[in-house]
């Protein structure tokens, strides 16, 4: 039943590489002032990473919620207003887009850095 | 302002300049070499027009040119990473000159040696899982009792409670995938899963793991991987990497902490 995939015609497809080189590596501000987090990319990354957040928690599944560096704060179960999960701007992807600053917090550079 | 700027790929040491030739950077030119402070930035000289502030807001919404330079990133990471030690920098890091690169090579050399020494010689592997979705239910003979409207929901039901049962048999074996892998790596991360438009499948992520691991043993962790495979019969489990170090970078200790 189970089974490993082949690593694959591709193995490196394109959710894994938009994946690390947009949410992983290590941040240093640049002169440059882009902030990822700002622009409308993030409807794209978020498509990318983050799955029915309702979904997940309807299973059971919150270990980001819980994790103290991806969470800085509760966040009750909103089942009940769960979106379709087919809009891009969905409220599933606005809960989600909260959790960014939180998951950068720390690193190399300050956010505040990037914030205008 | 000058009219190019420079874009980093990553940060490296120990590297000498010439065994950077024949790799492209972002925007076509080849790579280049940026030394201080004992460190090695790997950058690549880029037009403003293109890659500046504005240009660069614009053209991030433009998934095609996002696509082209997100691999041309990831492809120089990975060629770096044969070469020694590599801190990949998050996509759209841009400064106005070599000098600048200098300058936050000098400003951030303890941080960015910090990650240097917590990858080097090491690798990321990538594993994801997927719930193996519940089996169809059989059709039962219609007029089994209580006619078609009743049978229907009967039908409905036990498809409800297989595809339940089968998203947490999944979510089990998920957790106790990652929990081996990790007792198997030196650091491990839980990443949120991949919406499934982009991931291309259609079944539910239920794992989205990265694992540290030294180089010289990558072949055995991707061996372990597929021996754990089929003792999980609620995934799917898929294999990607070796990758450079991407999940590993970030510097700061609470990160390290919620492994």
């Amino acid at each position: 039943m189970s089974t490993l995939q082949p690593r694959g015609q591709d193995p490196t497809n394109l959710a894994d590489i938009l994946e690390r080189v947009l949410d992983r590596g290590v941040v240093i501000a640049g002169d440059i002032r882009i902030n990822l987090l700002d622009i409308e990319l993030l409807t794209i990354k978020l498509r990318l990473v983050v799955a029915s957040v309702d979904t997940a928690r309807e299973m059971g599944i919150d270990w980001w919620e819980r994790d103290p560096f991806l969470s800085s704060r509760p966040r009750g179960p909103e089942v009940g207003a769960a979106p379709t999960g087919n809009e891009i701007e969905s409220d599933g992807d606005r809960r989600a887009v909260e959790a960014e600053p939180v998951r950068d917090e720390g690193r190399l550079d300050a956010r505040r850095e990037e914030t205008r | 302002m000058s009219e190019h700027g420079t874009w980093v790929h990553a940060v490296s040491r120990g590297l000498s300049a010439d065994r950077l030739a024949g790799i492209t950077g972002v925007g076509g030119a080849p790579v280049r070499a940026v030394a201080a402070a004992g460190l090695v930035a790997v950058v690549a000289t880029v037009d403003l027009a293109e890659y500046g502030e504005e240009a660069l807001r614009r053209n991030l919404e433009n998934l095609d040119w996002l696509t082209s330079v997100a691999r041309t990133h990831h492809e120089v990471a990975d060629a770096v990473a044969r070469l020694g030690p590599v801190v990949p920098a998050r996509l759209a890091t841009v400064q106005l000159d070599d000098a600048r690169v200098a300058a936050m090579l000098t400003e951030h050399h303890d941080d960015l040696t910090a990650a240097l020494d917590r990858v080097e010689g090491r690798i990321e592997w990538g594993v994801k899982a997927y719930a193996v979705p519940a089996p169809t239910a059989p059709a039962e003979p219609a007029g089994a009792g209580g006619g078609a409207g009743r049978a229907y929901l009967m039908r409905k039901r036990a498809r409800m409670t297989a595809t339940e049962t089968a998203e947490r048999t999944a979510a089990a074996d998920a957790d106790r995938l990652h929990a081996a892998l990790a007792g198997r790596s030196l650091e491990a991360r839980h990443h949120p899963p991949q919406d499934g438009r982009l991931s291309g499948r259609p079944e539910w992520m239920v794992l989205n793991g990265a694992y540290l691991v030294d180089a010289d043993r990558a072949d055995d962790f991707a061996d372990l991987v597929r021996e754990l495979a089929p003792r999980h019969p609620g995934v799917t489990v898929e294999l990607t990497g070796p990758w450079p170090p991407y999940s590993f970078t970030a510097t700061d200790e609470r990160e390290a902490a919620t492994r």
